[in-house]
């Protein structure tokens, strides 16, 4: 079965997104990070979607169900790479991504995450 | 309505392809375009409709027998529009196909009143729609040229400014509608994108006013940007538009606002962790 | 569909497609037909992905709300304004409560989740005829702006 490949960095998780999920393989990427928080110890979670053209409701949920069962495993999930298109089509949509921190890059979210791990 | 199946239409004009065309030569000349483009035209019209006649019948001008023509017709009508021609000198073109047309018919059909009556309504009623149909395509074309005009008369007129590393401006001036206002801010969002900016102060002190829809989209703006992970401070609202957001009930929320770009920049400075000497802050 | 007035973009019209809507996979292939169409008919980035965002929810929707179904997808023609249709069909067990289904509250999970009032803010046309015991039509149409 496919899966989305999550690249570990020190203390960090590192997922690209590249392909259009259908909805069971968004659902064993949220498990598969789940596992992999606990598994590797990790504090913070980077999830790129600068090539996701499309974030629906669903896609929408399971990012700030990552986040939500991230914290409770004691790490920082942001999100990064949104697209204009797709930030616009969410705010259209009513959709606010509870608890999902993003940045505009991988850069600036490892900056991000590591400002907050220095805490 | 007479049965246009059974027209001899296409026989006639295959028959007396050279007459006509001389004759429409001599009937549109006055549209300035160049005589040898537009006999080369006259010609390739005539052939194409002689075509199209002879293999289907003239009442579905929507159906595959009759693509020729209306490929042949949209790329003349464009290039009329291009140009700068009128419609109904676009239209003209086919239209004066009917004299020399009619012509044709009564010479050889005179002896048989009641047909050639019938070839003559055939004939009117397919021109007519033939040239209908380059009028409504050179509209689309002038239309989609406005479009693109003002395209880039919006991109000229609202450019990004950064200001500082991670601060970008986007002044605007002059009236916004609906639609400029949701051009100018995708490509604020773009810029923020491309430059990896965390703030964007969008200043309307140029603006003169602000209706409900302008606002909401400013708010929306606001929202993608932070959506993304920037985030955005709105500077320049003179007391009239702050007078006029809050009869119009629209909530600001948490949208840090400031009176002017200057003010705005001291925020962005700041939040950016860029910390100025107490005297430049002062001033 | 314009059929009295003759037009140079006939021709794209016939290419109406009906897909399913039977899997998770289907849905995918859905959103990417979709982009297609809305990529045909010209319109820009930011309508484009509402365009497929809001299909994407119907068809999840008709998916696992309707228990399957269907999706047709054509390009219309209003003179010479022309725009994406889109209609999601289901022989599930109906809506009983439009109001409701059609408020917000993804978070809250107050919308029932079924995504209507969203995918309907980023359409120009919804409409929907749904029957208890009986299915559910949904109807979306986006018109590319001169």
């Amino acid at each position: 079965m496919e899966r989305i490949p999550i690249l570990r960095m020190g203390d960090l998780l590192l997922v690209t997104i590249q392909v259009d999920m259908h909805d069971r393989l968004a659902m064993t990427l949220q498990d598969d990070l789940t596992a992999r928080i606990v598994q590797e110890h990790a504090r913070g979670v980077l999830i790129d979607i600068s090539a996701l053209d499309i974030v629906d409701s669903f896609i929408g949920r399971m990012l700030s169900n990552t986040a939500a069962m991230a914290r409770i495993l004691d790490a920082e999930t942001i999100v990064v790479g949104m697209q204009p298109a797709v930030a616009i089509t969410l705010v259209e949509l009513g959709l606010n991504l509870t608890g999902v921190k993003t940045a505009l890059n991988v850069e600036l979210g490892m900056a991000m995450l590591n400002k907050m791990q220095r805490r | 309505m007479t049965n246009m199946e059974s027209t001899r239409l296409a026989e006639l004009l295959g028959k007396f392809e050279r007459e006509i065309l001389n004759e429409w030569t001599r009937f549109e000349s006055a549209t300035g375009a160049l005589e040898a483009e537009q006999s080369h035209l006259r010609r390739q019209f005539l052939r194409v409709l002689t075509q199209a006649l002879e293999s289907g019948s003239i009442d579905k001008l929507e159906g595959s027998r009759w693509d020729e023509m209306r490929n042949l017709l949209a790329e003349f009508s464009r290039g009329r529009a291009r140009q700068g021609f009128s419609p109904a000198q676009t239209a003209t073109f086919i239209f004066s196909l009917k004299q020399p047309l009619f012509a044709m018919l009564h010479r050889e059909l005179v002896l048989q009143p009641k047909i050639l009556a019938d070839e003559m309504w055939v004939g009117s009623v397919l021109l007519d729609k033939l040239g209908l149909f380059t009028v409504e395509i050179f509209q689309e074309s002038r239309d989609q040229v406005i479009s693109r005009q003002q395209q880039e008369l919006l991109e000229l007129s609202t450019p990004v400014v950064k200001l500082w590393q991670n601060i970008l401006a986007l002044p605007l001036i002059g009236t916004l509608d609906s639609a400029r206002t949701q051009v100018v801010m995708e490509n604020l969002l773009q810029k923020i994108i491309d430059t990896g900016a965390a703030i964007a102060i969008i200043d309307i002190t140029g603006v003169p006013t602000v209706d409900t829809l302008v606002a909401q989209h400013l708010l929306k703006t606001v929202a993608a940007a932070r959506l993304m992970g920037a985030d955005c401070i709105i500077s320049g609202i003179r007391p009239q538009i702050a007078q006029t957001i809050v009869h119009l009930g629209v909530d600001l929320e948490d949208v840090i606002t400031k009176a002017t770009l200057a003010d705005a920049f001291m925020v962005a400075l700041e939040r950016t962790g860029n910390v100025l000497p107490t005297a430049a802050r002062r001033a | 569909m314009a059929a009295s007035s003759m037009n140079s973009n006939a021709a794209l019209s016939n290419a109406n497609k009906t897909l399913p809507l039977r899997s998770d996979d289907d849905v995918v292939r859905l959103r990417t037909e979709v982009r297609h169409r809305a990529i045909e008919i010209g319109l820009s980035l930011v309508e484009q992905t509402k365009v497929v965002t809001a299909a994407s929810e119907l068809a999840r929707n008709t998916l696992r709300y309707g228990g399957a179904g269907e999706a047709l997808i054509e390009v219309i023609q209003h003179g010479a304004k022309r725009g994406l249709c889109m209609t999601f069909i289901d022989k599930g067990p109906g809506i009983p409560d439009v109001a409701l289904a059609l408020t917000d509250g993804y978070t809250t999970g107050g919308g029932l989740g079924l995504g209507l009032g969203g995918a309907k803010r980023l359409m120009d046309e919804f409409d929907l005829k749904t029957e208890v015991g009986v299915g559910t039509t949904v109807v979306i149409k986006k018109w590319k702006r001169f």
